[in-house]
C-alpha cells in the first residue's frame, strides 16, 4: 500500500505510491515498459528490496519491517521464476528442482518423489537427469518452474518468464503457468509481450515511470 | 553424508582447479611460515643448548673443612634455581685443565704445587639461566664465608640474554607477519572461490536458505583446503628439511623437525584460516546481497 522506492543514487523514485490488492488464487499480469517499475515491485514482494515509505504484504508478511531472519521464511512460501531461469548449470534437472527442497531442511526420503511429481507436472519427467545445457529455453524455464513450485507455494512470481523464449515455447510455458493457477496457486507475471496479455484476458496492472496507471479489475477482493 | 558436507565435497569436485589452486595457495603460504617455524625452532634449540654451560662456580679457599663443604652444598642444592650442585677437588680440576687445556698440558704437567683451588659447580635450572638469576645465585653464594670468589662468565651471559631478546622480537615480528601474509592470502583465495559461486549463493536465498544455511558448505570446504593446504606445507618443510640435512648444511648442530604437537599445529593453523577466512568472506558477500 502507498509503497514508494527511492534509490539512494537515482534522481527519479523507482516506484511512486504504488497501491494495490491481489486476491487468491488470481492471475495477475503486470506489464510497462523497460524500467516502468515492474522488476523493483516484484523484488518487493520478495524482499530482495524494501520500500522506501509505505508497506507491501505478501502471504501474510509485512516486507517493510521484515528483519533479515524473516526472509527465507517468506522465500519458501514464494515461487520466483525470472527471465534466464537462474539454473544451476552444473546440477541435472531433477538436482536443480531437489535443491530447492534441501535448503528447505525437508525430508531427504520424501524429496525424490516430490521432485517426480512436480517434474511430471511440467512435462519434464523425461529429462530429469538432463542437465540445464542440454535442454532448451522453454525447457529449462519448465525447470524453473518446477524449482519454484516444488515447495508448493501458494504465491508464484515470474518475471519475464518468456522473455527469452521463441513463440511456441511461450506459449508453453504461459499454458502452464495458466495450469499452475487453475490449481489455486496465485501467479503475477511481469512482461512486456503484449500480444500475450490482450489474448488472454487476465487482470492487468500497467506501471509507466515508476507508477501504477492502469488496473484492469481494481476491485479485487479477498486479500493473500 | 549430511547435506552441508555432502555439498562441500561436491563443490570441490564441481570447482575442481580452483579447489586445486587455493589448497596450493594456502600450502605456500603455510609452508613459508612452517620453514620460518622451523628456523625460529632451530634457533631456540641452539640458545637452549648455548645456555647449558651457563654454570655458576664458586671457588672454595683452601683447607675449609669437608663437612662444611658437604653441608652448604645441601643448602645451595634447595636454592630454587639450582638443578645440579657438583663439587670439584683440587686434583679434578687440575685433570680436568690438563684434559681441556691441551695446550698448556707441559706446564700442568711439571707442578710442584697444584694452583687450581676446589670448587663447587651450579648448574641452573633452564628458565633461571640467564644474567639476572646467576649473579642473583652468585651473590647468594659469596655470603658463604669460605667461598673465595665466583664466577659465572658475566660477559658471555649478557651477550646470550642478548641474544635471546633480539631472537625473541625478531622471531615474533617475523612470525606475526608470516602469519599475516598467510591470513590474506587465504582470505583472497577464498574470496575468488564465494565469487565464483555467487550466482549459486544468489539461487541459494531466493529458494529460501537461511544464511547459516549458505555458509555450512563453505566453512567445512574452508576447513577441508585450510586442512589439506596445511598437511601439504608440512609435507613441503620435511622434504626441504631432509634436503638441508642431506646435504650435510646442518653444521653439525643437531637440526630438529616439528614434533607431533608443533606439525598438528601448523595443519590446525590451516583449518583456523580456511574456517574463519571462509566466515568472514562469505559473511561479507551474505551483507551485500
Amino acid at each position: 500500500m502507498n509503497v514508494t522506492k527511492q534509490y539512494p543514487t537515482g534522481t527519479d523514485a523507482a516506484l511512486h505510491d504504488v497501491s494495490f490488492h491481489i486476491g487468491r488464487a488470481e492471475f495477475v499480469f503486470l506489464t510497462g515498459h523497460s524500467g516502468a517499475g515492474k522488476t523493483t515491485l516484484l523484488k518487493m514482494m520478495y524482499a530482495e528490496e524494501r520500500p522506501t515509505s509505505g508497506d507491501v504484504r505478501v502471504s501474510g508478511f509485512g516486507i517493510a519491517a521484515l528483519s533479515r531472519e524473516e526472509v527465507p521464511r517468506l522465500r519458501r512460501r514464494l515461487g520466483i521464476v525470472f527471465q534466464d531461469f537462474r539454473l544451476l548449470e552444473d546440477r541435472t534437472a531433477a538436482e536443480n528442482v531437489a535443491f530447492a527442497l534441501e535448503v528447505t531442511g525437508a525430508r531427504t526420503d520424501v524429496i525424490p518423489a516430490r521432485v517426480a511429481r512436480v517434474l511430471d507436472q511440467v512435462g519434464l519427467a523425461m529429462k530429469a537427469d538432463a542437465f540445464p545445457r542440454e535442454l532448451s529455453g522453454g525447457e529449462q524455464q519448465r525447470v524453473a518452474i518446477a524449482r519454484a513450485l516444488v515447495n508448493d507455494p501458494p504465491v508464484l512470481l515470474a518475471d519475464e518468464p518468456t522473455g527469452n523464449l521463441d513463440e511456441r515455447a511461450t506459449r508453453g510455458v504461459f499454458q502452464l503457468l495458466c495450469d499452475i493457477n487453475t490449481a489455486g496457486t496465485v501467479v503475477v507475471m511481469a512482461t512486456h509481450d503484449l500480444d500475450l496479455v490482450r489474448h488472454a484476458s487476465k487482470r492487468t496492472l500497467e506501471m509507466r515511470d515508476g507508477r501504477l496507471v492502469f488496473d484492469s479489475a481494481a476491485d479485487a477482493t479477498d486479500s493473500w | 553424508m549430511n547435506l552441508v558436507t555432502r555439498e562441500a565435497l561436491l563443490s570441490f569436485k564441481r570447482t575442481s582447479t580452483l579447489s586445486a589452486l587455493s589448497v596450493t595457495t594456502v600450502a605456500f603460504a603455510l609452508f613459508v611460515l612452517g620453514l620460518f617455524g622451523l628456523v625460529a625452532l632451530n634457533l631456540r634449540t641452539a640458545i637452549r643448548d648455548v645456555a647449558e654451560r651457563v654454570q655458576v662456580v664458586a671457588f672454595i679457599k683452601r683447607d675449609t673443612p669437608s663437612q662444611q663443604i658437604t653441608a652448604a652444598m645441601a643448602d645451595i642444592s634447595v636454592f630454587p634455581e639450582v638443578l645440579d650442585v657438583q663439587y670439584v677437588s683440587e686434583a679434578q680440576a687440575l685433570l680436568r685443565a690438563q684434559h681441556e687445556l691441551t695446550e698448556f698440558q707441559d706446564v700442568y704437567k711439571d707442578l710442584e704445587v697444584n694452583p687450581l683451588p676446589p670448587s663447587i659447580e651450579l648448574t641452573l635450572k633452564p628458565q633461571f639461566r640467564d644474567g639476572a638469576h646467576a649473579a642473583a645465585v652468585a651473590e647468594r653464594l659469596r655470603g658463604f664465608d669460605f667461598v673465595d670468589e665466583v664466577k659465572y662468565g658475566q660477559e658471555w651471559v649478557k651477550r646470550l640474554d642478548s641474544l635471546r631478546d633480539i631472537a625473541g622480537l625478531v622471531g615474533l615480528a617475523i612470525g606475526v607477519a608470516f602469519a599475516l601474509v598467510s591470513i590474506v592470502i587465504t582470505g583472497v583465495t577464498i574470496r575468488i572461490t564465494v565469487l565464483q559461486r555467487a550466482r549459486e549463493i544468489h539461487i541459494m536465498r531466493l529458494v529460501g536458505a537461511t544464511d547459516w544455511f549458505i555458509r555450512g558448505p563453505f566453512l567445512v570446504e574452508g576447513a577441508i583446503k585450510g586442512a589439506l593446504g596445511g598437511a601439504l606445507a608440512l609435507g613441503l618443510c620435511g622434504i626441504v628439511f631432509a634436503a638441508f640435512k642431506a646435504q650435510g648444511m646442518g653444521f653439525g648442530m643437531g637440526l630438529g623437525f616439528f614434533n607431533f604437537g608443533e606439525a598438528v599445529l601448523l595443519v590446525a593453523f590451516g583449518v583456523a584460516l580456511g574456517f574463519v577466512g571462509s566466515l568472514v568472506s562469505v559473511g561479507r558477500h551474505l551483507r551485500k546481497v
